[in-house]
């Protein structure tokens, strides 16, 4: 949920402060103050220089922007890689350039969810534009090394963009250690406002807008700033601090414990070590997720799952089928997402409930052969 | 977007069970798709002397639309002689329902289909 003091954030720039940001009148430059502000506070927190950010509707835009506005911008070459887990955004950006003539290398990734640091370094050509790579799997929760690949695709000279909508303020982003040239951002994930996020450019960077009108946002993103949004992503940006993810992490090796110890045939999905610390995916084996789901949810536990059944395309998702699982597994797969807000005996309430649930569905699967 | 109806049969599905001495088994359904259906049928004889199914029972494996129809193929088809449970067809288990999601009625939709093996089985294990 967006944090009180976020919303308390925003509430002015809907009526006090409601100036155009390009205008030049009082009210207009009181707007644009804010937005450089903000722009300065996004910028701090990855090491980046204000004029690096641009302010966009989310992570969906961004990573849409990163890669087809570097792909048109950049014709001499042709090739791009990125991997098997990435979020449809970045998924789906590779694919409609695929269906214009752009090469796509889809990288592998192992059980974990790791991609091979050496197949990167191979599959970097003459023609590679761009490597996009998720930095935290929104699914499975597994971190890359970025630091690694940044250092990589430094060598070999190519643009290196990261998804890090679900990775930003809960683990270390610096573009300038971690060699990013482009890294996309979204302000929902962090207590923040839907509808609001970011796109970090490196200065020098060839980028084509992909909207035209106006010169807003370093001419690369058309149309009037979202000023109340904006301040509200900032504010959250402000208020997630690091020991959140401290006891986001206690919390979640706490669940992880106790739903293997409570309920047999289980699997975490996703890295034990390098993961995300408010992500865990947990496949239960002889049921299926959405009926699982379902269950937790007239409890009031709200859950998401990577079976089939509760897709609109019918298919498994495709990232617990990169890591290997065999879509009966797929079925059975449940993530829990923790806040800042998540209590322990929230867990608790979650964990008794999820242990009858999936007993219950166990007891008339033909699958399950326990007692 | 599941149906009232729908849900109450998830919540509290009829006769999710296996029957031990079941004369007829019919196995319909794949993990892979995420769809598993097991149907039991006990058929006896009734009064005037026709086969019927005295007792039936599903064990499912698969979402909330598949718990459904299997509870509600027990519904449907418990009582019922032969004959008349031949003739239960998709359509009835899915307008029992009051309706299901379109994109269920193809992959979920199962039960029907398993009542018919499972009386197909009672036949053959009969004959031989």
């Amino acid at each position: 949920m967006v944090d009180k003091e976020v919303e308390k954030a925003m509430l002015p720039y809907f009526t006090k402060i409601y100036g155009n940001a390009s205008s030049l009148h009082k009210f207009g430059q009181e707007a644009k103050e804010a937005l450089e502000k903000s722009r300065e506070t996004i910028a701090k927190r990855i090491n980046a220089l204000p004029e690096e950010i641009i302010f966009t509707s989310g992570g969906t835009e961004s990573d849409n922007l990163a890669i087809k506005g570097v792909a048109y911008a950049n014709k001499d070459k042709n090739h791009i890689i990125t991997t098997k887990i990435e979020h449809h955004a970045v998924e789906k950006s590779c694919k409609a350039l695929e269906k214009e003539g752009f090469k796509v290398t889809w990288l592998d990734v192992d059980k974990d969810g790791f991609i091979n640091l050496e197949q990167l370094k191979k599959e970097i050509a003459d023609k590679t534009i761009l490597v996009s790579i998720i930095h935290a799997n929104n699914e499975i929760g597994t971190i890359q090394d970025i630091e690694e690949i940044g250092k990589i695709c430094k060598e070999k000279n190519v643009y290196f963009h990261t998804d890090t909508v679900q990775s930003f303020t809960k683990t270390e982003i610096d573009v300038k250690k971690q060699n990013i040239t482009l890294a996309s951002f979204s302000a929902h994930k962090v207590h923040g406002p839907k509808g609001i996020g970011a796109l970090y450019i490196k200065k020098g960077t060839k980028i084509k807008k992909l909207s035209d009108g106006g010169s807003q946002e370093n001419n690369l993103r058309a149309g009037t700033e979202n000023i109340p949004y904006i301040v509200g992503f900032t504010k959250a940006v402000e208020l997630a601090k690091q020991e959140h993810c401290k006891k986001m992490q206690e919390l979640r090796d706490y669940l992880i414990e106790k739903v293997d110890k409570e309920i047999p045939e289980v699997k975490l999905n996703g890295s034990r070590k390098e993961r995300l610390c408010n992500n865990i995916n947990i496949t239960f084996k002889y049921i299926e997720g959405e009926a699982l789901l379902l269950r937790l949810d007239d409890k009031g536990i709200a859950v998401s799952t990577g079976s089939a059944c509760s897709s609109r395309e019918l298919k498994p998702s495709h990232v617990l089928t990169a890591i290997g699982l065999h879509p009966a597994m797929a079925h059975g797969s449940i993530r829990f997402t923790l806040s800042r807000y998540t209590t322990k005996e929230e867990l608790d309430y979650a964990i008794k409930h999820l242990k009858e649930a999936v007993a219950e569905l166990r007891k008339v699967s033909p699958l399950w052969r326990g007692k | 977007m599941y149906s009232q109806k729908v849900m109450e049969h998830f919540r509290s599905p009829h006769n999710l069970k296996e029957i031990k001495d079941a004369n007829g088994i019919g196995k319909i359904g794949n993990p892979v798709c995420g769809d598993l259906m097991w149907v039991y049928i006990k058929v006896d004889k009734n009064k005037q002397g026709k086969e019927y199914i005295k007792d039936i029972g599903v064990k499912t494996f698969g979402c909330v639309a598949a718990i459904a129809t299997s509870s509600m193929i027990t519904d449907l088809a418990k009582g019922k002689t032969l004959e008349e449970a031949k003739k239960i067809n998709r359509d009835d288990i899915k307008d029992a329902l009051d309706g299901l999601p379109p994109i269920k009625v193809h992959c979920s939709n199962l039960s029907a289909d398993g009542l018919h093996r499972a009386i197909e089985d009672y036949e053959k294990k009969k004959k031989a």
